[in-house]
């Protein structure tokens, strides 16, 4: 997660023109293209922080599906994260390790279908892993459908039980679409955070099983015309005095990827431009999934008072630090009104994903 | 009935009188599996492999299905979408399987992709006893309503040279000129174009009739260049040849919105099982249990019927309408309906009252016990969200912070009645709220906004603040809600909007109140025989008077007398709908 620039327009509900109203101008147009090369070229220039531990990429086949991610410490969550995603049908992880020092590293390097790359480097300089996953994507991902995901995130889509990813990104390519959404949902545990232990290789969601299913603020950002969702568990527990600075929730994760493609900010919107465009504005729906978010595993107190002294997340990290000191007092986030997640066919009732025209 | 589930070339009566013609391009392994399945027990079957189909991989097929001896290979040809290429396939293949199938009666045209669902003696059954039969779907374009892009008579009038896959551009400009010159295309004598689904069954008799015909040079010539020839060569040169056409396909197949084959998987099994449908397209290559079940030796049979493909069809309606239509009220991650494009602001009616909790006494608790609503108090005050009932978080986690709530004030509003759909909600409003949310509500039909304009003096009237400090805020919350009338008042309005100044109101409180009650609940039409207490307003004339003699003009509460006497309910005026 992290904080983006500041936006220079939003439009909220009833607000957004027609998309033929509020077409790019050409010198707009040009700007984004000018800034999509200049992160291109920063992910080729910072390729050189990383170094490859094991390279697999010669076992992926034409039309694999790739799943793309940067992990720090991540060796509790790994296995199942692993397993998860295999299910649907990842055929090939490219992992970067950002000096990991819980044996994520020797975790990942022992996995049949698993290439790493390892780094020293600053998250936050490599704007929070982007520049890195660029690069790893610009290499490897062409071509193919590309999932990008944090450790802390599991992907449900809707049928996902029947229909693993490549039933999903076959119906994708006959609608010609080369993206799909998928938000965050942030899953909470019953009790304070923290109480229950987590073993490592087991199902999250037995220990996380509460969400919230309708407190979300949500907006469309200029310049790129890319959704902006913020609420949820977070925003109401730690963010009720500076809702603007909540985390953003609405993610872009599977994109099939070509090398011209850049992340811009986080997997929340990338370049170009029209990849973003993954809702509907006439009224109806698209196919749209949710990535369950498993950040608030019994670690994630120890692991806010880490990130508030390393300052590398967010862009302006000092004024998070009474989020963290929230986080460190482990609040109780279930409220009466939480809902038990019971499949991905309830958070589409609720209205937080749709199958769009998928049966 | 033959039994005969898995003995190449044994023939007993009626058992050669179904062929498949087979039309296939990827997933080649399925294509076999079901030609094996269909060839084993008696079916002849021409298969067909796109030219683009890489050789090695039509090797490998063959390679599969040498063992069995109903089975031939037809000539290639190259079959892009919407080209000539398909029926020139389906010709050859179906002339190959007259020529070398002497017992084949019925001649059904299936795809690579295509699964059958009910045993194949069932559906040999079904035909012997139909022998005449020609099952193809042959509608003329006039009745047409699913073909996609525009073109539907102009198929058969208009010349196309380019493909519409490749070059898309030269395709639509050279449709344009065609259209801009008017050129039309002199159809083949006696020829009605009819469209329908490509995939048909014919009989021999009808099949040969146009595969032989002396004019069908000319036919071929013509229908070379129309648009999807697949979808319309049989299906109008059918209506020349035979004598009992029964316009529908035995194939269930689905298309969506965009004119996209729907695809099967796994989930469907039940759904495909009770459709009674013969065949099925398409099916996802790697939905192993749909094959395994349905190719299964053992494949038992419900109840026979006929095939009954409209719970599909009801099934695939709403799935268009939820993909073209959505959930009216939902704003979610890929829903987000422009200005233009609302269908529904919001997903439920909701009343609006301003200054009515300001002149009544509990006005919540008694309009919630006479309306069965959810009645809140000022959603939109600025120390936070009254929920009813004091609740810190509300349905979906809604929390009562306004910070949150003002931050994205159309969010707060339509999550609380998407939250709550099925349960009418109503909440208080007064100038004293944030207003910011006033001009969606004002644009939205499904609002309901009762106003007693100048209600917010009353809470003034009985504070204990100094007179200047009540002169003031008066002066304020006078001027917000003169502007949130404005607002109300403006020609695209689209809220149910009613106005009553406070003089005119208190004159007569029954009657707007008895409206309100039956619009928000139309069922329970009766009379209202608990009102609610109206506020002491003993003096309120001489307060009023007050105020103006400080200099202040209160203009929305209408005329009341300065002398203290409250207008009784007795003596009736005319009542306007909006204050002047």
């Amino acid at each position: 997660m992290t904080a983006g620039a500041a936006p220079r327009l939003t439009y909220a509900i009833g607000e957004l023109p027609a998309a033929e109203d509020s077409r790019q101008s050409l010198i707009g147009a040009w700007r984004l293209r000018n800034r999509r090369r200049l992160l291109l070229a920063r992910a080729l220039r910072k390729r050189r922080e990383l170094t490859r531990l094991t390279d697999r990429t010669g076992a992926i086949r034409k039309g694999a599906i790739l799943c793309a991610m940067v992990v720090r410490n991540e060796a509790a969550r790994l296995p199942w994260f692993l397993a998860h995603h295999r299910r649907l049908g990842v055929d090939h992880f490219l992992v970067i390790d950002n000096a990991s020092t819980d044996g994520s590293e020797a975790l990942l390097r022992d996995q049949p279908d698993v290439s790493l790359w390892s780094t020293p480097g600053s998250y936050r300089k490599s704007r929070f892993g982007l520049d890195w996953l660029n690069w790893v994507l610009m290499r490897h991902g062409n071509g193919h459908w590309c999932l990008v995901l944090d450790a802390d995130e599991l992907l449900v889509y809707p049928w996902h039980e029947t229909r693993p990813l490549p039933a999903l990104t076959a119906w994708l390519d006959g609608k010609g679409r080369r993206s799909m959404p998928a938000m965050m949902l942030d899953l909470y545990p019953e009790d304070r955070l923290g109480e229950q232990p987590y073993t490592p290789g087991t199902d999250p969601l037995n220990l996380l099983q509460w969400f919230d299913s309708g407190n979300y603020s949500l907006q469309v950002q200029q310049p790129l015309r890319n959704l902006w969702i913020q609420g949820g568990p977070r925003a109401r527990a730690f963010f009720a005095d500076d809702p603007r600075r909540a985390p953003t929730l609405n993610k872009i994760p599977l994109v099939k990827w070509s090398w011209r493609y850049a992340w811009h900010n986080s997997t929340h919107s990338l370049l170009p431009a029209r990849l973003n465009h993954v809702f509907d504005e006439t009224g109806g729906e698209m196919t749209s999934g949710v990535l369950l978010h498993t950040k608030f595993l019994p670690e994630i107190i120890a692991k806010s008072g880490e990130e508030k002294e390393r300052h590398q997340h967010f862009a302006d990290p000092t004024r998070f630090g009474s989020y963290y000191d929230g986080l460190i007092a482990a609040p109780q986030l279930k409220t009466p009104q939480s809902r038990r997640y019971t499949g991905w066919r309830q958070l589409e009732a609720l209205g937080l994903m749709s199958r769009g025209g998928w049966i | 009935m033959s039994t005969g589930k898995s003995s190449p070339g044994k023939s007993s009566p009626g058992q050669n009188s179904l062929g498949f013609v087979m039309l296939c391009h990827t997933a080649l392994h399925r294509a076999a599996q079901v030609a094996r399945y269909w060839a084993e027990r008696g079916c002849p079957v021409v298969i067909h492999v796109d030219r683009s189909t890489p050789d090695a991989k039509f090797d490998i097929l063959c390679d599969q299905l040498k063992d069995l001896e109903n089975i031939r290979f037809s000539p290639r040809h190259i079959c892009e979408w919407g080209t000539w290429g398909i029926v020139a396939a389906t010709q050859e293949a179906s002339e190959l399987m007259l020529k070398d199938f002497p017992e084949v009666r019925h001649v059904c045209l299936v795809s690579g992709s295509c699964l059958p669902l009910r045993p194949i003696e069932e559906f040999r059954d079904y035909l012997d006893a139909r022998p005449r039969t020609d099952f193809i779907e042959s509608v003329t374009t006039a009745d047409v309503g699913w073909t996609v892009g525009g073109l539907n008579a102009e198929r058969f009038t208009l010349r196309f040279p380019f493909s519409w896959r490749k070059n898309r551009w030269l395709f639509d400009t050279y449709v344009e000129l065609q259209r801009r010159l008017k050129v039309r295309r002199r159809m083949p004598l006696s020829l009605v174009p009819h469209l329908g689904s490509q995939w048909w069954c014919l009989t021999r008799q009808t099949l040969s009739a146009i595969l032989e015909s002396p004019d069908r040079a000319s036919y071929d010539t013509y229908f070379r260049r129309v648009w999807i020839p697949d979808e319309s060569y049989f299906q109008s040169l059918v209506r020349l040849f035979s004598t009992s056409v029964e316009s529908r396909s035995l194939t269930l197949s689905k298309f969506d919105f965009q004119g996209k084959p729907h695809v099967f998987y796994d989930d469907h099994l039940q759904l495909l099982r009770r459709s009674d449908c013969f065949i099925a397209r398409k099916i996802w290559p790697r939905a192993n249990r749909l094959y395994n079940t349905f190719l299964h030796p053992d494949a038992a049979s419900q109840p026979r019927a006929e095939p009954n493909p409209g719970k599909i069809d009801r099934l695939f309606a709403k799935a268009v309408e939820r993909r073209t239509m959505g959930r009216a009220g939902l704003y979610m991650q890929s829903r987000f309906p422009n200005r233009e494009q609302a269908n529904g602001r919001t997903a439920a009616a909701y009343s609006v009252f301003e200054g009515f909790a300001e002149l009544f006494e509990d006005f919540d608790t008694w309009l919630s016990r006479v309306s069965g609503t959810r009645v809140h108090g000022h959603l939109f005050a600025p120390e936070g969200v009254e929920f009813a009932g004091g609740e810190v978080i509300y349905n979906g986690s809604l929390s009562n912070s306004a910070r949150l709530r003002d931050y994205n004030p159309r969010s707060f509003l339509t999550s609380l009645i998407w939250n709550t759909r099925g349960e009418r909600q109503c909440f208080q409003f007064s100038p004293r709220d944030s207003q910011k949310i006033i001009p969606f509500i004002a644009g939205d039909p499904h609002a309901q906004i009762s106003v007693v304009s100048g209600a917010f003096s009353v809470p003034l009237f009985h504070s204990n603040l100094n007179f200047s400090e009540i002169r003031a805020e008066a002066a304020r919350l006078q001027r917000i809600e003169a502007e949130m009338l404005t607002l109300l008042r403006a020609p695209d309005v689209k809220a149910r909007v009613r106005v009553w100044n406070l003089a005119e109101f208190v004159e007569n409180p029954m009657e707007p109140l008895q409206m309100i009650v039956d619009e928000i609940s139309p069922r329970s039409l009766r009379r209202l025989t608990e009102v609610p207490r109206l506020r002491d307003l003993t003096g309120f004339g001489q307060f009023l008077q007050n105020l103006r003699n400080q200099g202040m003009k209160p203009e929305l509460m209408g005329d009341f007398p300065a002398g203290g006497e409250i207008p009784g309910p007795g003596n009736r005026r005319p009542r306007p709908y909006l204050v002047k």
